[in-house]
């Protein structure tokens, strides 16, 4: 098997959420190196030349997103988005559990790379055992010397600082995120300026993501040219991939950026479950547009998928079986950007609910053929018309399932009922298993 | 007052862990949570003038976001995963199976206090274990009927998870720990130590 572990390699070593163990497996060395020989300037280079992008959906160049910070400007913050709330994607919460002083000795590096003396990692309400997990580590580390003043005897100190969101999915928007952490109810902020300029208490502000940050040690660790040379030109290093649906065995798996999502579906997933087909599949997450068995051939590569149609973003991946009704798969993710929309923009608070109420008429089997115009009308007044990316992507899966499977919604129409689901009878209840 | 003096302890310290006591609302809240299972709107008011701040600005916090209780839940609180992931893995089903067993409808409450409940449409993160649903804020993953019914007995006999939390905390910060205002200017460190 073609697993390429890095940030996952010692998952499994009894212990490693104590700071002993992870110590035992060279933790805090790249930290420990990079504080006795590299100037921060020089960690910001061979970020630039790790290739790192960003892991949390946009695939932003992470070194160019660092070198952003104007100079001379202080006070600056650290942001550590752990507010993983896409629909399909739970690997933020697999590292923490799993490796939670990877995480934090990716921030201690970042904090010094970028000179900042407090970095708040913002974890959603949700993830309240990895929240107090991350509260003891970090409690850990700073009695070891790794977090506080005077980090290692150098002078640069830094803190970490633990904040428990409680359950929005629109503060994992890096300017709702921002909103939330000052205290405000979480909205998205108007860009520019971005955060890199005016950001957390109007400073410059670096957000970035907990699998980009648990990348640091390792790039640190062995130079940006070696994590270079792992992935393909654009998409370099690995990706932890967040496996969903009707396989075999979901779960996270890590694998080198560049293999094709085939091998992550059979050999990882093990395959559909139950003998069956694959009929669709969503990359990147809940905000994300179908794909269907002809591009499992594609590369895990963010710049070949989104040439298919569609995005790795957060790395999620989602199977769905021939029993699948994707209008029903729609009307949830649907639902979930209503439930989720902030309020803030009239195309988001409003679309969101027609396009809510027109799915659960369409799923019940009672919408008219007219209304499928209606929905398409009401997405094209949304994407690209919202104030932040949260109403846009509201509409990209059940616009791309609507033209790949374009006859499956119109049989909805006057149906009565679900016509997918009159033909294969429903799960029983907790068939998983 | 409504708030233990260990509450309002917990909120003093929250309030110097930022360079601004806006930002200690959301902890503040979750500490008056913990304490009284909800928020009700004088203990707000407490959190408010434990801040500095106005009470409306405590309670927009509050009312945006969809884990702090304005109304007391049962002793125990259930959420049900009911998104793409865990829908496609029998979510549905799990969630009629709850509410078969409790006796009453999503949103509600059981007439012995004891559960509250609700399907949610936030994925809550736990599609590799679907279905799955989040009691007390703990995951249980991998549901099937029997794993349901057995976490249900084991969760009743349980005290209200909320009484016992959070683990006593020290109250003074490291000194480190206390930030500078935002206005300090100049870097915070000339490079790397010899």
């Amino acid at each position: 098997m073609a697993e390429y572990k890095l940030l996952t390699k010692d998952i499994g070593v009894e212990g490693l959420q104590t700071l002993p163990v992870y110590e035992r497996r060279g933790g805090y060395q790249a930290l420990r190196a990079a504080l006795r020989d590299r100037t921060p300037d020089e960690i910001v280079e061979q970020v630039k030349i790790s290739g790192l992008r960003g892991r949390g959906g946009a695939g932003f160049p992470t070194g160019t997103k660092w070198s952003f910070l104007p100079r001379d400007v202080f006070p600056r913050y650290l942001c550590i988005n752990a507010d993983e709330s896409e629909p399909g994607c739970f690997k933020d919460r697999y590292l923490i559990d799993e490796n939670p002083h990877q995480l934090i000795e990716g921030i201690v590096i970042a904090a010094y790379a970028l000179q900042v003396k407090h970095a708040f990692l913002y974890i959603r309400g949700e993830y309240h055992d990895q929240r107090l997990l991350l509260e003891r580590c970090v409690e850990e580390a700073r009695a070891a010397g790794y977090i506080g003043e005077r980090i290692l005897g150098s002078d640069f100190g830094c803190d970490v600082i633990v904040h428990g969101g409680a359950g929005a999915y629109i503060c994992g928007e890096e300017t709702a995120l921002i909103d939330s952490l000052e205290g405000f109810r979480g909205q998205p902020r108007l860009k520019p300026p971005f955060p890199a300029v005016k950001g957390l208490y109007g400073k410059p502000t670096v957000v970035n993501n907990v699998e980009t940050l648990s990348n640091l040690p390792h790039i640190l660790s062995r130079g940006g040219e070696w994590f270079k040379a792992i992935g393909t030109e654009r998409s370099t290093g690995t990706r932890v991939w967040c496996c969903s649906g009707h396989i075999e065995r979901p779960g996270c798996y890590e694998m080198e950026l560049g293999r094709p999502i085939r091998e992550l579906f059979e050999e990882h997933c093990g395959g559909m479950w139950r003998g069956r087909s694959l009929k669709a599949f969503q990359p990147g997450g809940g905000s994300m547009q179908v794909l269907l068995p002809d591009h499992l051939d594609l590369p895990l590569d963010m710049d070949a998928v989104m040439r298919a149609g569609s995005s790795l973003g957060a790395g999620a991946m989602m199977f769905m079986d021939e029993t699948t009704c994707l209008v029903n798969v729609s009307m949830r993710l649907v639902d979930f950007y209503h439930h989720e929309s902030c309020g803030k923009c009239a195309p988001c608070r409003e679309g969101t609910y027609f396009e809510s109420q027109l799915m659960h008429r369409l799923e019940a089997g009672v919408a008219t053929l007219d209304e499928l115009d209606t929905l398409k009308d009401i997405c094209a007044n949304m994407d690209g018309k919202c104030f932040c990316p949260l109403g846009d992507t509201a509409t990209w899966f059940v616009m791309s399932a609507y033209r790949h499977f374009r006859h499956e919604f119109e049989a909805h129409c006057g149906a009565g009922g679900c016509p997918v689901a009159r033909e294969h009878r429903p799960l029983p209840a907790g068939a998983a298993r | 007052m409504m708030l233990a003096a260990r509450t309002r302890a917990e909120i003093e310290h929250t309030r110097r862990r930022y360079p601004h006591p806006r930002s200690a609302i959301m902890p503040s809240l979750w500490a008056v949570q913990h304490e009284l299972g909800w928020l009700p709107p004088e203990a707000m008011a407490e959190v408010a003038e434990l801040l500095g701040l106005a009470p409306s600005e405590v309670q927009a916090v509050a009312t945006f976001y969809s884990m702090y209780f304005k109304r007391p839940p049962g002793r125990h609180h259930i959420l049900v995963c009911v998104n793409a992931a865990c829908a496609l893995r029998g979510a549905d089903e799990t969630a009629a199976h709850i509410e078969q067993r409790l006796g009453c409808p999503s949103g509600t409450t059981t007439a012995d206090g004891m559960f509250t409940w609700e399907s949610t449409i936030e994925c809550l993160g736990g599609c590799g274990g679907a279905p799955m649903m989040q009691v007390d804020h703990h995951f249980e993953e991998h549901l099937t009927p029997e794993r349901i019914d057995a976490i249900l007995a084991r969760v009743a006999a349980q005290p209200a998870d909320h009484r016992d939390w959070p683990p006593a905390r020290v109250p003074n910060p490291p000194a480190s720990t206390t930030p500078p205002p935002p206005t300090a200017e100049g870097p915070p460190s000339a490079g790397a130590a010899g």
